[in-house]
């Protein structure tokens, strides 16, 4: 079969065009798909932080008492706290003082509370539903107004209102992160309990109060509502320090001297190989060569910021220096040629003109790699940094633990319901912590950035 | 005198001699004729260099072997029977309690009269040595004080010294690099050599059987130490990351790139940029509260049963975690294309999704495959994910919405909590860090290798 030119023109216009509505009908589908990806990527955004924030956002607010204490006479029956003596050994003092906290310890606190809690409710407490009334106040709180006795001795006699925790149970109960419909079987709270949560919410002595428990106290097991951060950020702190103090002065020399005076040779070579490496190796190698070295051969203490501090110094020195470097490597040579060319040494070139021009560059790097450290939780598993602490780390010596551990820790408390919401704030705080290093990052990049 | 005051001491020399370096300088060149090699300020810097390196050197020295020294004069003085008669433990013991009495602290029962004497002996030493170790320093700075300060002469180069001081510390540190890797290499293989002392290593590498059992069962009752199943979960996890992180990071890389507008690039690439500075923890408990029950949801609608922690959940977690990383890496790759390239392809007719197909993407492949190399040993080295929402569970199986244990959940479950180095059951961790490192290492070194070819392709 013959065509004509006018038909062949013809026949090819009409394949083109079907092909073409074809390969556009592709382009946009593919354009499609690239959008549907980024708009995945801000939606997981969006999902991580709204799960995150809604979550622990109501935990900074916890059920709190209001209640009337009267610290009786009758009940707390002390002699006054020894004083040392002069000529007297620490030793000794120790021991009389160990002698009169124990006469304290062994005064009834929590009747106090009882007390004061049967006053609110206004009704006479069978001693066989001590245990429904007890379960309303944190057990912690005992000891809390036993230290504020100790603090000031002239509240004896006085009635005074105190703000205490409640339970946990009953936070759980109040927020409403229990099924109210439970059968009581399943209820953490007995009857009698709820019903009393009723009463007090009525007369306004439980309410909702800012939690600074969650601030200022350590982590506690036995009292769950009190459990709080301070430790952890105490221990967080410290680490930092240290991994101030090591990695930015270590990390920025070996920058400037890998980048600006090693000689090109086989171990200058070497070093640059390895510090890519040990940049992508897993964070959990340091922490096995934090344990094996740190504390199996130089024997440093176990769970001390110290040891966790080093260990974050060698994981973030890597992040450092090629930040640094790369720093460094964006001034361009004509300064350098500048300086050497009025006669200055290479290492005035370097301190004197190439080093602030780089601050900025070496500064944001540096902010980000403490950051990266402050997040980093399974290193710090394996040197017992995960061990419980009840007290707040006076020194980088002392047993501690770190903010991301003690999410760790929480996380897999048994009471899901009270520690969820925990954790979730818990994790708000570290976020905020991390997010404003960031964004003094952004700002210090935005605000000294030059372009050459 | 304590140390801190010995360094403050040490300080206020090295203050001094600064000084003095510089007043002398200032002298030597009065004369109108006389040229110092160096500024003033040079001059004073090396005196004070001479005055406190060979000081601290020695301080450094003496803290380190003091405490030794004084316990072994001690020792040597207690009654020889009574050392004799007693153990290691003992004896570590009776040193506590004879420091605690040498200090003031006191102990109870007030100590027994060998005891105290020992104790006055301590005390009589380390008086002794704190004084001693404080002459000698103080003697040691000033000789190098005087020393250099007679050294200076307008030939002295003294900037060249310094110099020289300030290049071997940076290069020092530089060193401390290749010291972190041979203390990792060195640790791990030590203490793996130790594990294989009790299992063999082909029942470690080849075993298919992960059951360590307690250390306090005794040696007689060692479990099996099979790595495969370990080796398998976590190639499952890793793969299941990639598969969520690759096509939506690649995507999104390349409408970054490609497609988006500088608005949409400004806004949307910082806030996923986010995601990859969240902590870890933060997402295995995403995956915890949000993936996992999502996804068991899932399946009671469609009438299977999947468990909360799973390889699956684990997985989506780690997925997500590594979208940043893929997209930032694709990103730089796909912009380094050359432009001629493009050109070429879109004069010939053809659409912007025909040149990013067939030749953009091909041109950048072996730079996104490293990316997807370095993706991968993050997923596999990756540890809070998966310790929080795998599930643990050290059997070969193929089914991903099972638990699974990894490599880096098992380090951690073997480790934690028991620091005794003596035992299979926590040895076992180093000898799966050394299996780690060699993986992640080796995909480093591979991606490394693709990438720099893959520049120098269009450099």
């Amino acid at each position: 079969m013959t065509l004509s030119i006018e038909q062949r023109r013809e026949h090819r216009l009409t394949t083109i065009e079907k092909s073409l509505a074809r390969r556009h009908r592709k382009e946009n589908g593919f354009r499609r798909l690239g959008l549907a990806a980024v708009l995945a990527g801000l939606t997981l955004v969006t999902i991580l932080f709204a799960s995150i924030l809604t979550k622990g956002i109501p935990a900074f607010w916890q059920a709190t008492l209001y209640t009337e204490i009267h610290f009786d006479p009758e009940v707390i029956d002390l002699p006054p706290a020894p004083v040392r003596e002069a000529g007297e050994t620490p030793y000794a003092f120790n021991e009389r003082h160990t002698q009169w906290m124990t006469q304290v310890g062994l005064v009834n606190w929590q009747s106090l509370i009882d007390a004061s809690l049967e006053r609110a409710l206004g009704e006479e407490v069978e001693p066989r539903q001590l245990r429904d009334l007890r379960a309303l106040v944190a057990s912690g709180e005992r000891y809390a107004l036993r230290d504020r006795f100790i603090a000031d001795p002239s509240l004896l006699g006085d009635t005074v209102t105190i703000k205490m925790l409640a339970g946990a149970d009953v936070d759980v109960w109040v927020k409403g992160n229990i099924d109210r419909d439970l059968p009581d079987a399943r209820q953490q709270l007995s009857p009698q309990s709820r019903a009393w949560i009723d009463v007090l919410q009525d007369e306004d002595v439980l309410r909702q109060s800012f939690s600074t428990a969650l601030f200022v106290n350590t982590d506690s097991r036995s009292s769950l509502a009190s459990a709080g951060l301070a430790g952890a950020f105490m221990g967080s702190l410290f680490m930092m320090l240290v991994v101030i103090a090591l990695s930015v002065p270590i990390g920025v020399s070996s920058a400037i001297y890998l980048e600006e005076f090693a000689p090109k040779n086989r171990l200058t070579d070497l070093i640059e190989i390895n510090i890519n490496n040990l940049a992508a190796v897993p964070s959990i190698v340091f922490g096995l060569l934090g344990a094996s070295i740190f504390i199996g051969y130089l024997g440093l203490p176990i769970s001390a910021p110290l040891v966790g501090g080093l260990v974050l110094t060698l994981m973030t020195l890597p992040t450092i220096i090629i930040a640094t470097r790369a720093s460094l490597r964006s001034i361009p040579p004509s300064i350098r040629q500048a300086a050497l060319g009025i006669g200055a040494s290479r290492v005035q070139t370097v301190f004197h003109h190439v080093l602030p021009l780089a601050l900025p560059g070496i500064l944001t790097g540096s902010i980000l790699g403490v950051a990266q450290a402050l997040g980093e939780t399974a290193p710090l598993l394996l040197i017992g940094m995960n061990a419980f602490v009840a007290n707040v780390p006076g020194t980088p010596l002392e047993q501690s633990t770190a903010l991301p551990v003690q999410i760790y820790l929480w996380q897999g408390n048994e009471l899901r319901n009270f520690f969820e919401a925990r954790t979730s704030a818990a994790i708000i705080v570290l976020l905020g912590l991390m997010l404003s290093l960031n964004a003094l990052a952004i700002w210090l990049r935005k605000k000294f950035e030059t372009r050459w | 005198m304590s140390n801190l005051a010995l360094i403050a001491m040490l300080l206020m020399l090295m203050a001094l001699a600064y000084h003095l370096g510089l007043t002398r300088s200032r002298a030597v060149a009065s004369h109108r004729d006389v040229r110092l090699h160096s500024r003033p300020g040079y001059y004073g810097t090396l005196v004070a260099l001479w005055c406190g390196l060979p000081a601290f050197a020695l301080f450094l020295l003496w803290s380190l072997f003091a405490a030794q020294l004084v316990d072994t004069l001690v020792v040597q003085q207690l009654p020889v029977d009574l050392v004799a008669s007693l153990s290691d433990r003992e004896l570590q013991t009776l040193m506590r309690r004879i420091a605690a009495l040498a200090d003031g602290r006191g102990v109870a029962g007030g100590g027994s009269p060998e005891e105290l004497a020992a104790a006055a002996h301590m005390a009589r030493l380390e008086t002794i040595g704190q004084l001693s170790l404080a002459a000698v320093t103080a003697v040691v700075a000033v000789v190098g004080l005087v020393f250099a300060r007679r050294r200076i002469s307008p030939h002295w180069q003294a900037r060249n010294h310094v110099e020289r001081v300030i290049t071997i510390a940076l290069g020092a540190s530089s060193a401390i690099a290749i010291f972190t890797t041979i203390g990792i290499v060195l640790s791990m293989l030590g203490e793996a050599l130790r594990f294989f002392s009790f299992i063999h290593p082909a029942d470690f590498f080849f075993g298919t059987v992960w059951n360590p059992r307690f250390s306090s069962a005794g040696a007689g009752a060692q479990g099996q130490f099979g790595l495969l199943p370990l080796l398998w979960g976590t190639l499952m996890v890793s793969v299941i990351a990639l598969l969520v992180a690759i096509p939506v990071g690649l995507m999104t890389a390349i409408y970054m790139a490609e497609y988006a507008s500088p608005w949409l690039r400004s806004v949307a690439k910082p806030i996923i940029e986010i995601l990859a500075g969240i902590p870890t923890i933060v997402y295995g408990f995403f995956a915890l509260t949000v993936i996992g029950p999502f996804l068991s949801m899932l399946g009671d609608l469609v009438g299977i049963n999947i468990r909360t922690t799973s390889a699956m959940t684990a997985g989506i977690a780690m997925g997500i975690m590594i979208i940043p990383f893929v997209s930032s890496l694709s990103d730089d790759i796909i912009t380094q294309v050359p432009k001629s390239l493009r050109d070429g392809a879109l004069g010939l007719g053809a659409t912007k999704s025909e040149t990013i197909r067939q030749v953009v993407l091909p041109a950048a492949l072996p730079g996104i495959v490293g990316a997807f190399l370095l993706a991968a040993s993050r997923a596999i080295g990756e540890t809070m994910i998966v310790v929080l929402a795998a599930g643990n569970n050290p059997v070969l199986h193929a089914n991903p919405f099972e638990a699974v244990s990894t490599i880096t959940v098992t380090i951690v479950n073997q480790l934690t909590g028991d620091m005794d180095f003596a035992s299979p059951q926590s040895l076992v961790a180093f000898a799966l860090g050394l299996t780690l490192f060699v993986i992640t290492l080796g995909l480093n070194v591979i991606a490394l290798v693709v990438v720099r070819k893959y520049r120098q392709q269009y450099e």
